[in-house]
């Protein structure tokens, strides 16, 4: 088990107070100029050697995005946007950092932003987290009353600005540039890359989008050393890591754990086990809703990083980590989440606005069994004819946890569908 | 795209920002930089909702009108993100989660307590104007499923006697302290917590 010297968010479960005080009781802003006098590249080279993978999903290493910034300003001003969007379901661990430590937060917006030269952090925060907004406005203020940020941030002679954005409810303005879409004053539709953000982003000016928790963890990262946080987890899955267990577990929780922990290591310490034991347990979907399922045997000895989930056919993803056990009906599972992805789809492109809708639909019979064994071969089909061919990854996301489902409990589907027709018959 | 209501049928003639609200959304519109004042439109028109009840035309149009641009892109907002209420709400407004983490620890249950407690099934306003319901996808608080929003706040680790409780309060106008209704602090375990045992408050 992670030792609790080693861990980040000492303030996770809200022990202490949020604000400023208790802040710099636990270290944060301390002697932040320091950090900044390293030098950009300095930085840049820390968090590149301290192998840190994006926190929001899709893994890219930190240090890399940031340095595709342009290191010489072509006029345009750069800007760092912080993804706060969190709406993937299973996930909730952005929230506790931005209602239990904040100051960790707008720390690492001043040093990432110095470090790719912007001039302001923009945070986009989900609509509905009004007390989570309520605070970290208040730390925001805070921050800028002890000159922190604002003009000669931290008494280095650098000026930056920290505004934060509230969302309106949409899942689909967590993915990149309908997020920056959005800050614009526009419905969240995402555009078509290339461009990347990191030429033509917010207001057309080159910027970086980074998850909350990619973002608060780097000043720890800079004060310890890139070689602290590389020595925990595995080459390539490096670090800390704040898990979210949901679902049939005995307790719930959001918990920071090194990367690379076994899962059942994870839910039977921090999370009371699998209700009624391991045995009863059925399936977890091991990073968020977009990530394939994994069925019990593979749960029994997988550990929680990148590529040993990737090895899999699944993901880290969020490294939310959804628990089923054997009274769930794991077809009305995911039925469920491709609800959530018909309801959540942009309507941009054709695939997955039709398409969504259309698996929904089918999955919806498929869970009374009312159906032909040939159609889950055609809602296969159907699922690989949206994969790949949207704009953004949400197409990818609404397919794979139904590829998932498939590949695991065909049998279980197919059962269903012969009882359907026994008792119609 | 998300679904929202359409516009209701009857709408106010006119909507103007009260003074104090107004001072509010100058605040914000000086967030952004010079030229890029529709970036203020999302919290704009929350604003209106919030002094308004929920968004009439009106409001949207005012919006619109301030920040120079066209009624249509505004009125594209307001349509696109699920927060903003086209049609009236109750004086409680319930938004039940529906998905999955939510789903699997009992989020029927809350919808059977909403049921039999304000006549509420789907979506609508309850007769006396106290609730309205609307289902809702995850709502972020997953660890502490299942949870319903209400208004601005969250109550959740709920269940169909927690909820029944919740909402025989609030139809007596008695708010009750959001987060977990059953006294557990934010998403720790709620028993054998193993972690940062030394960082709770007046411990040595």
């Amino acid at each position: 088990m992670l030792q609790d010297k080693d861990r980040i968010f000492t303030n996770l479960y809200g022990d202490q107070p949020w604000n400023l005080a208790g802040a710099q009781k636990r270290g944060i802003w301390d002697n932040t100029k320091a950090l900044l006098d390293k030098g950009a590249d300095s930085i840049i080279g820390e968090i590149k050697e301290s192998g840190l993978r994006g926190r929001g999903g899709a893994g890219f290493p930190t240090g890399l995005k940031w340095s595709f910034m342009p290191k010489e300003s072509d006029g345009r001003p750069s800007y760092l946007v912080v993804n706060a969007d969190e709406s993937e379901p299973g996930t909730c661990k952005d929230r506790e950092i931005m209602r239990n430590d904040p100051h960790r937060l707008l720390e690492g917006c001043l040093v990432a932003g110095f470090s790719m030269k912007a001039q302001a952090a923009y945070i986009y925060i989900r609509g509905e987290f009004v007390m989570e907004a309520r605070i970290l406005q208040a730390a925001i203020e805070e921050a800028y009353e002890a000159g922190l940020i604002g003009k000669n941030a931290c008494g280095s002679g650098y000026d930056y600005d920290i505004v934060l954005h509230r969302g309106a409810g949409a899942y689909i303005c967590g993915e990149e540039t309908a997020l920056i879409e959005s800050l614009e004053g526009k419905k969240g539709q995402p555009r078509l890359k290339p461009p990347f953000p990191a030429a033509v982003g917010l207001y057309g000016c080159p910027s970086t989008v980074n998850n909350v928790e990619s973002i608060a963890v780097t000043p720890e990262i800079l004060r310890r050393g890139a070689s602290w946080f590389a020595g925990l987890g595995r080459p390539n899955n490096t670090g800390t890591k704040l898990f979210c267990v949901s679902g049939h577990v005995n307790t719930p929780c959001n918990v920071e754990e090194e990367m690379g922990i076994p899962l059942k290591e994870l839910i039977e310490k921090h999370c009371g086990g699998v209700r009624d034991g391991w045995d009863n347990l059925l399936a977890i979907i091991p990073g968020g809703s977009s990530v394939p399922m994994l069925p019990k045997s593979v749960c029994d000895d997988v550990l929680m990083d990148f590529d040993s989930l990737k090895a899999v056919q699944s993901g880290l993803g969020t490294a939310a980590v959804i628990v089923m056990d054997k009274s769930t009906d794991i077809v009305e599972a995911i039925a469920n989440l491709a609800h959530f992805y018909m309801h959540e789809s942009c309507g941009q492109c054709t695939p997955c606005r039709e398409g969504t809708g259309w698996m929904y639909r089918v999955l919806t019979r498929m869970v009374r069994g009312q159906a032909s064994i040939a159609e889950i071969d055609q809602l296969h089909e159907v699922t690989k004819q949206v994969e790949g061919h949207t704009i953004c990854a949400l197409g990818d996301a609404a397919a794979w946890p139904i590829q998932g489902l498939i590949r695991h409990f065909r049998p279980e589907m197919e059962r269903r569908i012969l009882e359907y027709r026994k008792q119609a018959a | 795209m998300s679904g929202a209501a359409g516009p209701a049928a009857d709408q106010p003639d006119s909507f103007e920002f009260e003074a104090d609200v107004w001072a509010q959304a100058e605040k914000i519109i000086a967030r952004y930089p010079e030229g890029r004042q529709q970036s203020a439109v999302m919290p704009l028109l929350d604003l209106a909702q919030r002094q308004h009840g929920w968004l009439p035309k009106a409001a949207i149009r005012c919006v619109a009108d301030k920040l120079g641009m066209p009624f249509i892109r505004a009125y594209e907002v307001a349509t696109f993100y699920t927060m903003y209420n086209l049609e009236p709400v109750g004086k409680f407004h319930l938004q039940l989660c529906r998905t999955t983490p939510c789903w699997l620890r009992g989020a029927d249950e809350l919808r059977k307590a909403i049921k039999d407690k304000t006549g509420l099934s789907h979506a609508g306003v309850s007769d006396d104007g106290q609730f309205s319901l609307v289902e809702v996808e995850c709502l972020g608080a997953c660890c502490n499923a299942p949870m319903i929003q209400i208004n601005d706040d969250f109550y959740e680790d709920l269940d169909y006697e927690s909820c029944s409780t919740l909402l025989d309060r609030l139809a007596a106008d008695d708010v009750p302290t959001p987060g977990p209704v059953n006294g557990r602090r934010f998403s720790e375990p709620a028993e054998g917590r193993k972690t940062l045992l030394d960082r709770v408050e007046g411990a040595s």
